[in-house]
Formats: structure tokens, C-alpha cells, sequence
């Protein structure tokens, strides 16, 4: 038991002695601490068996409508019969391997970045990394070159689309909302104003108006024959709009960085970039781990919207295969259930990873 | 007894070079004054203690002497060049004046030994080796080269104070800047900081001091500063500005600090 395991092994009787004990001192110190603890119990007996049931027992994986009609239960035959679809969109059936490859590299490079804080002896690899993967996950997304058909892009979509849609958007995002941080805060006047005229405008539109200017009315004042790709101005428009929600998350971080800090570096002569390279950013930067962290997760569900300008990303692809064909529409719930567990699986790594970073760049520091 | 034995106990005499002027310098946080029309020649090896009331305005002058603040009207040079807005002259005073702060203002990121090679590395360009080298040669002066691996979270309030000034002595400055340098600290701890920057004063550097450390003004100050609302009151050398204080403002605050 993990109460068993979490109490120091006391004078007084078995482990399961104590697990009683605990029960006691936790849920049942008060009569109406019984009470609720009884209402719960009843809730999770009310509510969990017929879920399990309907997602398990009752359930069907077999990818055939006939099998789904035939139980009461969930037609996991939907998610099965078109995996493909919703996984990789329209992308050509026979070139799927890939974007799936293409995903395995850039999951690959994520992961190995994110763990280089606690292996240093990867930090050399991660730039070179990214320099080589982001080339070689271009080359297997388009072709065109090497032997592989030219795939547009607008073609493209599913789980890889919205990796690299975030993924691009962090990188990008990243740097700009720092640099629009600490404009707000620079003392010069036209920086300044620019920054918070920026931050501010964009904050106070939806992500689905700024996609749609960046679909429908950007094209509108490019000169006659430019044109600049959809999946491309999505992608701007993601990286700008993230970039200034990061920026006040930033700016928060700065301000909570001492003066005396600043003062602490001013008079060791270092110029302003190094003051911030070295002293300001790495204690702000850390300080907003969990609200930077926070609009990572958000960005990324937010990467969703660009189904209104007809780019299919996870969830687009969620809606192709139901669309696929009338039998299935009536399994939306399965398809949507499925989106849910990928996007919730990525959102949890990453807020694990958000507190894990936090405890790794704690340590030693304080006593 | 030669002469070089005795200097080892008394600091040697300023010379007669100016190091610091300042002329006339004035200064408003908004309409309030805080600096008025403040004169002060501070020669090469001079000590000088600045003391007065909390608001009257040391701690502003000293911290204009390396650009922390700026002054509105007046003059101020440093090491001859003149601290003005000029970016590249604030950045030639830095590199040879240096501050240790109230609240030590140690980077709580970095190694005791990081906070100390940080800016030989990256301002005066010096090698890691080289930087580490001079790092440790401060750190035993300040008698705690083993703490150099250690976070600066880790130390006692009097050893952070000390990393401070170990830290500030690796860019070899010219002048050193005291603002209350043990005002933050425990009373067991006020010595082990007086010690060292006495032995930094009796070495002949050029130092000014805001302190309400009496003793340390008698022990090394060529100088004392007092200053009330703004302005310099009166100055001395401490022995006379001890006992025979001329106005009725230094009068009132020496019996203030003095009397308990």
C-alpha cells in the first residue's frame, strides 16, 4: 500500500494496523468528513464500472462497422479502421512512413533537448541536432528530392502536423516574446511603445481572428502574383500570437529579478546583453517555468484552430474519418475520445516536465 | 624599525593625485532634492567614510560616482574621464570602480567561484584558467577559498559579504564603493567583513565608505563625511571630526549613533 510506504516504520503494529489508523486520522475525523468521504465512495461505485464497462468490457476493437452495431459498448473499431487517417490526414496513403518518420526524428530531438539538462554531455549535440533534423524532417515532409514525391503541404496534417506547428512555434516564439519583454521594459521610448502597442493588440484578439487575418486578409495586400503559403501563414500567425502571451510571461519573470541585481552587474562594467544573458535571464527565465510551460500546453491545443482555415491537423483528421463515410458519424465520441488521450498524454508530459525542470535547476542553490 | 615594516600596521598616506572630483553636483528624484550643489576632491589612496542620517543622501552620492544613478547638473570625473551620459565613458568608470552593496547582491545562480570569474571572463577578457587563478587568490584573502564550489544561498550573511568583495577585487579596480556594507548583517558577522576591508585599507586602496561603523572611520579613514539633507555638512579628519565637531547637525547625529 502507498500509505503503508509513505509512513516511517513506528513502534506501533502491522502496516496494515496503521493504513487503518490512517483511514481514521484522514476520513473519518469528523462526522461530516464521513459523510463526504461516503458520498464520494458512492460516486466512484455510481460512475466508474459503467464507464469501464462501456470503454472495455462492452467494447469492440475490430475495425468493422458490423462488429460496432453488434456491441453495446464502444466501437474502438472507428479509431482502428482509420488510424491512418487520423493520424497522418490526407497525406498520400503510400508516402505515410514519412511523416511518421518525420515525427519519430522530431520527437526524438525534443526529448533528447529537454534531457540534456540533466545529461550535459548531450548539450553539444542539441544545436547540431536540431540543424540536422529540421532539414531532414523538411525533406521527408515535401520530397521532391532524393527519390520521394513532391508532397504540397497542404496535403499535409494529423499528429505530424500539429508536432510541427507547435514544435516551430515554440522555437520561434520563444525568442520573439523575450525580445518583446524586454522591449516593454527598455527605456527607450519607440521600442518601447512598439512592444506594448504589439503585446497588447495581439492579446486582445482571439487566435481564430488573427488566423483568419492571416488566411484571408493577409494575401489581400501582398502585390498581384505573391503569394505566401497557408500552412506557412498559420504558422506565423501562431508564432506571433504565442509570442505575446510569452512576452507578459516573461516580463513578470524580469520584474522579479532584484534590482539589485542589475545594479550588481552595472557595476561589474558588463554591457546590457551580458547582464542579461548571464545574470537577469537565467534567474527570470527560471522563475516562470510553470506559466511559460503553461502557455507551451495552451499553444498547443490551440494548434486545433487551424481546421478553420482548412489545414487538418489531429483533431481535422478526427473529423475526416468520420466524415469518411456516413456508417461511422455516429462514433464521434470514440474518435474524439482518442484525440483526447494523445493530446492529454503530450499536455501531462509536458507540465511533469515543467515541475521536474524546476526541482533539477533548484538543486544546490538553496539549502 | 624601517619604514616599510611600520606600513604593514598603518595605511600609507594618500597621494597628492585628484582621483574623484565632483563639482557642484545636484540631483532630484522628481522635486525632491536629494543632492545639492555637493563638492568633493577625493585623492588616489584616500579613504573616505560618509556618514549622516538615512536620507540625507550618501548613499545617492556614492552610487553616482559609478553611474548607478545619474546627477542633472554639475560635474563629476572619475579616474579623468568625465561620468557623463556617454555610454563608453560609463563603461571605462565601471571597469575601474567597483561597488560592494548593502545586500551583497551575490548572482544566486552561479557558484561562489562563477560570481567571482564572471566578469574578469567576460569584461576584461581574461582566460578561464586565468580568471579561476585570480578567483582563488581572492577568495583565500577573504579566507574562504573552500567555499568556492559552494551557492551563494549556502553561506552565512558576513560570507556572502566577503564573496562580494572578493568578487569586486578580481577586476582590479582602481576605486572601491562601499553602500552600508554591513548594515545587513548579524551583529557576530559585522567583524569578519570590518577585518577584511580594513586590511584592503591599509593596502592602499582608494575607498569610499558609507558606514555607520564609527570604529572603522577612526581606525582607517583619512576623511570623514557627514551629510544631512542633501548636502555635506562638514568633513574632517576623523580624529577632529570626532571630537570637536564643528555644526550643530553633526553634533546632534554623533550623539545619536554614539550614545548607546
Amino acid at each position: 500500500m502507498a500509505t503503508s510506504t509513505q509512513l516511517p516504520p513506528g513502534p506501533s503494529g502491522t502496516s496494515s494496523q496503521r493504513a487503518i489508523g490512517w483511514v481514521r486520522k484522514n476520513l473519518f475525523n469528523s462526522w461530516f468528513n464521513s459523510v463526504l468521504t461516503i458520498l464520494a465512495i458512492a460516486f466512484v461505485v455510481w460512475i466508474v464500472p459503467p464507464i469501464f464497462e462501456w470503454a472495455f468490457v462492452k467494447a469492440t476493437l475490430t475495425p468493422s462497422i458490423e462488429a460496432c452495431r453488434a456491441v453495446s459498448g464502444a466501437c474502438w473499431g472507428f479509431v482502428n479502421a482509420n488510424l491512418r487517417l487520423i493520424i497522418f490526414g490526407v497525406y498520400p496513403y503510400d508516402e505515410q512512413w514519412r511523416p511518421l518518420l518525420a515525427m519519430v526524428i522530431l520527437l526524438g530531438i525534443i526529448i533528447a533537448s529537454l534531457a540534456s539538462v540533466k545529461y550535459p554531455r548531450l548539450q553539444k549535440l542539441v544545436l547540431p541536432m536540431w540543424g540536422l533534423g529540421i532539414p531532414a524532417i523538411a525533406i521527408l515532409m515535401w520530397g521532391g528530392i532524393l527519390g520521394l514525391t513532391y508532397v504540397q503541404n497542404s496535403s499535409w496534417g494529423g499528429l505530424p502536423l500539429t508536432l510541427i506547428l507547435s514544435t516551430i512555434g515554440v522555437v520561434f516564439a520563444f525568442p520573439l516574446g523575450l525580445l518583446l519583454a524586454l522591449g516593454r521594459q527598455s527605456h527607450m521610448p519607440a521600442i518601447k511603445t512598439i512592444s506594448v502597442v504589439y503585446i497588447e493588440v495581439i492579446r486582445g484578439v482571439p487566435l481564430i481572428t488573427v488566423l483568419f487575418m492571416a488566411s484571408v486578409m493577409f494575401p489581400l495586400f501582398l502585390p498581384e502574383g505573391v503569394s505566401i503559403d497557408k500552412l506557412l501563414r498559420a504558422q506565423i500567425g501562431i508564432i506571433l500570437f504565442t509570442a505575446a502571451y510569452l512576452a507578459e510571461v516573461f516580463r513578470g519573470g524580469l520584474q522579479a529579478v532584484p534590482r539589485g541585481q542589475f545594479e550588481a552587474g552595472d557595476s561589474l562594467g558588463l554591457s546590457y546583453w551580458q547582464s542579461m544573458r548571464l545574470i537577469i535571464l537565467p534567474q527570470a527565465l527560471r522563475l516562470v517555468i510553470p506559466p511559460t510551460v503553461n502557455s507551451f500546453i495552451s499553444m498547443f491545443k490551440d494548434t486545433t484552430l487551424v481546421v478553420i482555415i482548412g489545414l487538418f491537423d489531429l483533431l481535422g483528421g478526427v473529423k475526416l474519418a468520420l466524415r469518411s463515410d456516413p456508417a461511422w458519424t455516429k462514433y464521434y465520441v470514440e474518435g474524439y475520445l482518442f484525440a483526447a488521450a494523445i493530446f492529454f498524454l503530450i499536455c501531462y508530459s509536458m507540465a511533469r516536465y515543467s515541475a521536474y525542470l524546476e526541482k533539477e535547476l533548484r538543486k544546490g542553490e538553496r539549502r | 624599525m624601517n619604514a616599510t615594516e611600520l606600513n604593514k600596521n598603518v595605511a600609507p598616506p594618500p597621494s597628492d593625485e585628484d582621483v574623484i572630483t565632483i563639482n557642484k553636483a545636484n540631483k532630484w528624484y522628481g522635486n525632491f532634492h536629494v543632492l545639492k550643489d555637493v563638492d568633493l576632491t577625493v585623492r588616489r589612496g584616500e579613504r573616505i567614510v560618509i556618514c549622516g542620517p538615512s536620507g540625507s543622501g550618501k548613499s545617492t552620492l556614492i552610487r553616482c560616482l559609478n553611474r548607478l544613478e545619474a546627477y542633472q547638473t554639475g560635474e563629476i570625473t572619475v579616474d579623468g574621464i568625465l561620468l557623463g551620459d556617454d555610454i563608453k565613458n560609463i563603461e571605462a568608470v565601471r571597469r575601474e570602480v567597483c561597488m560592494v552593496f548593502q545586500h551583497f547582491n551575490l548572482f544566486p545562480h552561479m557558484t561562489v567561484l562563477e560570481n567571482l570569474t564572471l566578469a574578469p571572463i567576460w569584461v576584461r577578457k581574461t582566460s578561464k584558467k586565468e580568471a579561476v587563478e585570480l578567483a582563488m587568490h581572492y577568495l583565500e584573502r577573504v579566507r574562504i577559498g573552500e567555499q568556492a564550489h559552494k551557492y551563494p544561498g549556502q553561506l552565512s550573511g558576513g560570507q556572502q559579504q566577503r564573496v562580494a568583495i572578493a568578487r569586486s577585487l578580481c577586476m582590479q579596480p582602481k576605486i572601491m564603493l562601499f553602500d552600508e556594507p554591513t548594515s545587513a548583517l548579524d551583529p557576530e558577522m559585522v567583524k569578519e567583513v570590518l577585518d577584511v576591508m580594513v586590511e584592503l585599507a591599509k593596502e592602499g586602496m582608494t575607498m569610499l565608505c558609507v558606514t555607520h561603523e564609527m570604529g572603522f572611520a577612526k581606525e582607517v579613514a583619512d576623511r570623514v563625511v557627514f551629510m544631512d539633507a542633501g548636502e555635506i555638512v562638514e568633513m574632517g579628519e576623523p580624529r577632529e571630526f570626532f571630537a570637536n565637531p564643528k555644526s550643530e547637525r553633526t553634533k546632534l547625529f554623533l550623539s545619536q549613533i554614539l550614545s548607546h
